[in-house]
């Protein structure tokens, strides 16, 4: 059953419900009058969605384009291809043998033209014969040309209910009225007018299992059963010029329970024995119960990495360094790991960003980069602490305290450098900058320290935000 | 990038721990950063208020050789300086820590530094150094005519003497230099260790 708008209807039943005269569509509310205990659960689209992109996959052993059809049907093109299964008969036959096997209901429709199979498959299934899609058509309903239903309803209530009905008729009446649409269609299922199949190019799966003779629970053998995996997949993410980012080993147990370990990378990467050595710790954390009988190991998250010249100039220790972010990013969180990089602002805060070091790629981290150096800044910065006493107002130009308290320390201004004017950016509302402008001064105290203080002239008050060398 | 350091300047014994504390512990890092080679990991706990401003720290070193990390807790970030100085990835481990390390704790980060040949600064609050450090430095500013001086003064010292020195950061030319001693500066600079 499925929800649509405020309205639950059928979305899929079972052959014992529609041998009861429930069809898809059906107001679930009808439905139970018809059919008062049906047994329903809740569609879950996003699941029917992925089985149909596994069974698309699954298809190519068929035809080499492979595509999904609306919600529920796979098209493919087996032009040239159905000799090596013995003939198109045969090849349905095997097709519609091994789903059923899989416990699936199909109907299957071979013909010229993608509409005709189309309409075959959607309507008992068969096989039309090259060059013979209208005798095969003729004899379905108009839904069966893949046109909208307002259409469809608009055509029977003309009486035009079968196929065969609108291919005699005069064209020009009918598309005024129904539009270009119908005979389009028309066209395509009966070759008329050409429709290219434009297969889902299948996205490359990188994933490897091993089944073991005997359970393991050795840290050694799990390792070298590692190892075997990580060179296969490594294999894999070579011909695809790509690199893990993240990878999933997961081990089942004899008593079918799983361990998962997972682990993050700074960098993509794909060579097998670096990829061990990060693994290492978390295989070492796993309790082996009686024994792992099968290991299955998935990179669910790849970025691309193409093949690199030698002797191309790379930052030296690039490669360590990104071993060691990810074994301290796995424990920390990568979040935590980061780089300074350069803004485009003159508010002190954010003349400057840090970013993960794990979203920077080898390419784009310059770590000599020069940084744009403007006036005189302090090294350490914090939020704006204010300074005691308050002063009082003053006529004429302001100029730091005497004598004030930071941190409970007693400060006395021995020079003074400012001011520098700082105004608040107007096109963003910053809410630390809400007091509006910021006369910044470099002050030094005989104490020795040397603080970066603004006054703010709209609401008088002297604060701390930085210290200098 | 235009920052240079004198050579006169005392530098960290290479694969070692060695401590520093006094308001100005950020500037010696960076100053003993600066003269190394490779990236600077820079540790901090979670709840630590101060902040690096990178465009300040660019005088003394270009902010891109710096990788910041925070860790959540005290045994999170002595963890991540071991791997840090075991590594051998880094020039330079800088982390701030809360509470005296502990005898064990200090040794192992000194083992740590000496297989990953990677030198480790550990910025200590005043008085709360550990007997493992290599050295204990002292860093103030100090109010003068130069508005950028500083006295760096190593208080503990296992293989060497102690000594104090005069330094001065010169805002225009982006350097550090060590002032010479002058008749009437109480403290003189001294060559020590």
């Amino acid at each position: 059953m499925l929800r649509a708008g405020n309205r639950d209807h059928l979305h899929c039943l079972n052959p014992a419900a529609e041998a009861r005269g429930l069809q898809r569509g059906l107001a679930l509310a009808d439905a139970r009058a018809f059919c008062p205990d049906l047994v329903t659960r809740p569609a879950d689209l996003a699941a029917e969605a992925g089985f149909l992109r596994a069974l698309c996959r699954w298809m190519e052993r068929y035809a080499p384009f492979v595509a999904r059809e609306g919600a529920d049907g796979l098209v493919a093109d087996i032009t040239g291809v159905a000799h090596l299964f013995g003939g198109e008969a045969a090849l349905r036959a095997d097709l519609t043998a091994r789903l059923a096997r899989a416990g699936l209901t199909v109907t299957a429709g071979i013909a010229g033209t993608r509409g005709a199979a189309h309409a075959l498959a959607r309507h008992g299934g068969g096989i039309a014969a090259a060059g013979a899609e209208g005798a095969a058509l003729r004899p379905l309903p108009v839904s069966a040309l893949r046109l909208d239903h307002d259409t469809v309803e608009g055509l029977g209530r003309l009486g035009l209910k079968r196929i065969g009905d609108l291919m005699g008729l005069p064209r020009g009446p009918v598309a005024r009225r129904f539009g270009q649409g119908v005979f389009l269609r028309l066209d395509q299922a009966l070759g008329a007018s050409a429709e290219p199949l434009s297969p889902d190019r299948a996205e490359p799966h990188f994933g490897v299992r091993m089944a073991l003779p005997e359970p393991i629970g050795l840290l050694r053998d799990v390792e070298a059963g590692l190892l075997r995996l990580l060179v296969r997949l490594c294999a894999a993410l070579a011909r695809h010029e790509a690199g893990a980012r993240r990878l999933r080993l997961e081990m089942r147990r004899v008593d079918s329970s799983d361990a998962v370990v997972e682990i993050g990378l700074a960098r993509p990467m794909r060579d097998p024995q670096r990829i061990l050595a990060l693994f290492r710790k978390g295989i070492d954390e796993v309790d082996s119960g009686f024994g792992i009988e099968r290991l299955r190991l998935t990179a669910p998250l790849v970025e691309p990495l193409p093949p690199e010249q030698y002797g191309r100039p790379r930052p030296a220790g690039d490669e360590p360094l990104a071993d060691l972010v990810t074994r301290l990013g796995n424990r920390l969180g990568f979040g935590r790991i980061r780089v300074f990089h350069p803004e485009d602002s003159h508010i002190p805060e954010r003349s400057f960003s840090s970013r993960p070091f794990a979203s920077l790629s080898a390419a784009t981290a310059q770590p000599g980069a020069p940084w744009p150096v403007g006036a005189e800044r302090p090294v350490t910065i914090f939020a704006p602490e204010p300074v005691f006493p308050a002063p009082e107002i003053a006529e004429g130009p302001v100029t730091p305290p005497a004598r004030f308290v930071w941190r409970r320390m007693q400060m006395a201004t021995a020079r003074a450098t400012g001011p520098e004017r700082i105004a608040p950016e107007w096109w963003s509302d910053d809410p630390a900058w809400r007091g509006g402008l910021r006369d910044y001064w470099k002050v030094e105290t005989r104490q020795g320290r040397r603080l970066w203080m603004f006054h703010t002239p709209q609401a008088p008050g002297w604060h701390v935000q930085g210290e200098f060398a | 990038m235009a920052s240079a350091i004198d050579p006169a300047i005392p530098t960290l014994r290479p694969a070692r721990v060695h401590e520093v504390t006094g308001p100005g512990a950020v500037v010696f890092a960076l100053c003993q950063a600066a003269g190394l080679k490779g990236p600077v990991l820079w540790l901090t706990p979670d709840h630590w208020p101060e902040a690096l401003f990178p465009t300040g720290v660019a005088r003394l070193l270009p902010p891109g050789r710096l990788i910041t990390a925070t860790a959540p807790s005290e045994v999170e970030l002595l963890w991540a300086v071991e791997e840090g100085l075991r590594s051998g990835a880094v020039g330079l481990v800088v982390a701030r820590l809360d509470r005296p390390l502990g005898l064990t704790a200090g040794r192992r980060l000194q083992l740590a530094a000496e297989s990953g040949r990677v030198t480790g600064l550990m910025i200590v609050r005043e008085g709360a150094g550990s007997p493992a450090a290599e050295t204990r430095w002292t860093c103030t500013p100090e109010a003068a005519e130069d508005s950028t001086r500083m006295r760096w003064s190593r208080i503990k010292n296992k293989k060497g003497t102690c000594g104090e020195w005069q330094v001065s950061l010169h805002g225009t030319s982006h350097s550090v230099t060590v002032v010479s001693a002058t008749g009437q500066r109480a403290v003189a600079a001294r060559e020590g260790g």
